[in-house]
């Protein structure tokens, strides 16, 4: 049984460059230009549309639950109000990040800006951390975004449910960072010239958070904490639901997306909340095509892919006993089957990695 | 010492598009403006030596395809993380239905 350390500074990592698995080319499904193209085109409408509707949701209803604070009559309020800070946030600041939702940078960075303080993510310093997600996807060693590790860390992520450890570990770094410091890690992927800017963010954001304790203790309430900053805990759980289905279970150390992420169907609702990365291989193979297209996207290369999971349960139904068994045994691991229309996977790229028993 | 090399034909190219130039053991990107004009620039991005070619240009905006840096192709300069190094440039000219790239 293989060990794994995930650490960037570590033995995976010097092992993914000698192998040729760091900064490899990846798969892609063959689309015409001319309909990527089409495809790839930036818009400001859906996504201003989103930004009312996310933005007009949350100004309602943290205002109903100030109204109706304290009594249990707000709780509903604060739920939901959470999920689109704590959750919502976590997709605007990802597609934003890309700089793919709105056709104007101007309102890509204002809505990014928001969501990283909302998700608790220096905005430079994820940015760096997203663009190597996407360089080295799943490579053990060298993508910082691996969120279920082998064996995969249950107790862990069951917290981050609730944001505990991601948000501890966010506001943790973010005094690290306004103390003018960076994380050993942090300083593998930001170049140097893009390291001050991490610590002039952090430096607002406590301004931020200190203003928002101040007035909370001038109140002697913990309402101020109830619209700024808790929902990142209270309201977490719809992010990580949706995230760990993105690649958990699947093979590590492969150059094809479609070994190594999910596409799931799932409800409007969540589909909103998302921002349509319920669309991940897609995602992940074309980049660059705006959230609002994924759905046009997943029609033309379904046939090169393998099956969707049919809904957020089922996607569960799959990864739950897969995540199990890697606590025995962390060589495991679900091999994607590809439709007979796809593409073969390139096996010499992949020979190692799928050399181990897969089901 | 540089010298014109005959690229491309002006319909190679779609309006605000680019295409890829391979020349020698060198690898180009030759992009077509909305307004006609047509630029030349390395073909890998500076980030991480992605080519450009399955890039999106927007007006004179070249955005890579892997990362979504993006870069001003008349003058190569990074306009957008995670490109921090400026592309390469190099001359252009139109003679007839031909494009020239000077290198």
């Amino acid at each position: 049984m293989t060990k794994r350390d995930y650490s960037l500074l570590g033995p995976d990592a010097e092992r993914a460059v000698e192998t040729g698995l760091a900064t490899a080319e990846w798969y892609h499904t063959d689309i015409p230009r001319k309909e990527m193209k089409a495809l790839m085109q930036r818009s400001d409408k859906p996504a201003i549309r989103d930004a009312i509707i996310l933005f007009g949701s949350m100004i309602v209803l943290a205002g109903i639950g100030i109204a109706l604070w304290p009594s249990w009559w707000s709780a509903p309020f604060w739920l939901a109000y959470g999920v689109l800070y704590g959750s919502a946030m976590d997709s605007r600041w990802h597609e934003c990040g890309h700089g793919t939702a709105f056709k104007t940078p101007w309102m890509n960075n204002v809505v990014y800006q928001i969501a990283s303080f909302c998700m608790v993510r220096n905005p430079v310093t994820w940015r760096w951390s997203h663009a190597r997600h996407h360089t080295d996807t799943i490579i053990v060693g060298r993508d910082p975004e691996i969120v279920a590790m082998r064996p995969p860390a249950l107790f862990r992520i069951f917290l981050n449910f609730f944001g505990i450890i991601d948000a501890l570990t966010g506001w943790k770094r973010m005094l690290l960072n306004a103390a003018g410091r960076l994380d050993t890690e942090e300083v593998t992927y930001i170049p140097e010239q893009e390291q001050h800017k991490v610590v002039s963010v952090a430096r607002i954001w406590v301004l931020i958070y200190m203003a928002t304790i101040v007035v909370a203790v001038a109140m002697q309430s913990i309402l101020p904490l109830m619209v700024i900053g808790l929902p990142r805990l209270y309201g977490a759980w719809h992010h990580v639901m949706t995230g760990i289905m993105q690649h958990a279970g699947l093979a590590e150390n492969v150059l094809d997306h479609r070994l190594n992420s999910r596409t799931v169907y799932m409800n409007p609702i969540s589909r909103f909340i998302y921002w349509n990365m319920n669309y991940h291989v897609e995602h992940h193979m074309f980049p660059m095509v705006p959230y609002h297209r994924l759905p046009e996207l997943h029609e033309k290369i379904k046939h090169d892919l393998p099956a969707p999971n049919a809904s957020i349960l089922d996607a569960y139904k799959e990864i739950w006993p897969a995540l199990k068994r890697q606590l025995r045994y962390e060589d495991f691991f679900i091999k994607r089957e590809l439709p007979g229309s796809a593409q073969p996977y390139r096996e010499d790229l992949h020979e190692q990695a799928l050399s181990v028993p897969a089901e | 010492m540089a010298e014109w090399i005959d690229a491309c034909a002006t319909d190679d190219i779609d309006e605000e598009d680019l295409i890829r130039f391979d020349h020698g053991d060198r690898t180009f990107a030759i992009y077509r403006s909305p307004n006609d004009e047509y630029f030349c620039t390395d073909g890998l991005c500076t980030h991480e030596q992605v080519h450009l070619e399955d890039g999106l240009v927007m007006d004179y905006v070249i955005e890579c395809p892997k990362h979504n840096g993006q870069f001003d192709y008349r003058t190569g300069e990074a306009k957008r993380a995670p490109v921090c190094v400026n592309l390469g440039t190099y001359p252009v000219k139109v003679e007839g239905d031909r494009v020239f790239v000077e290198i």
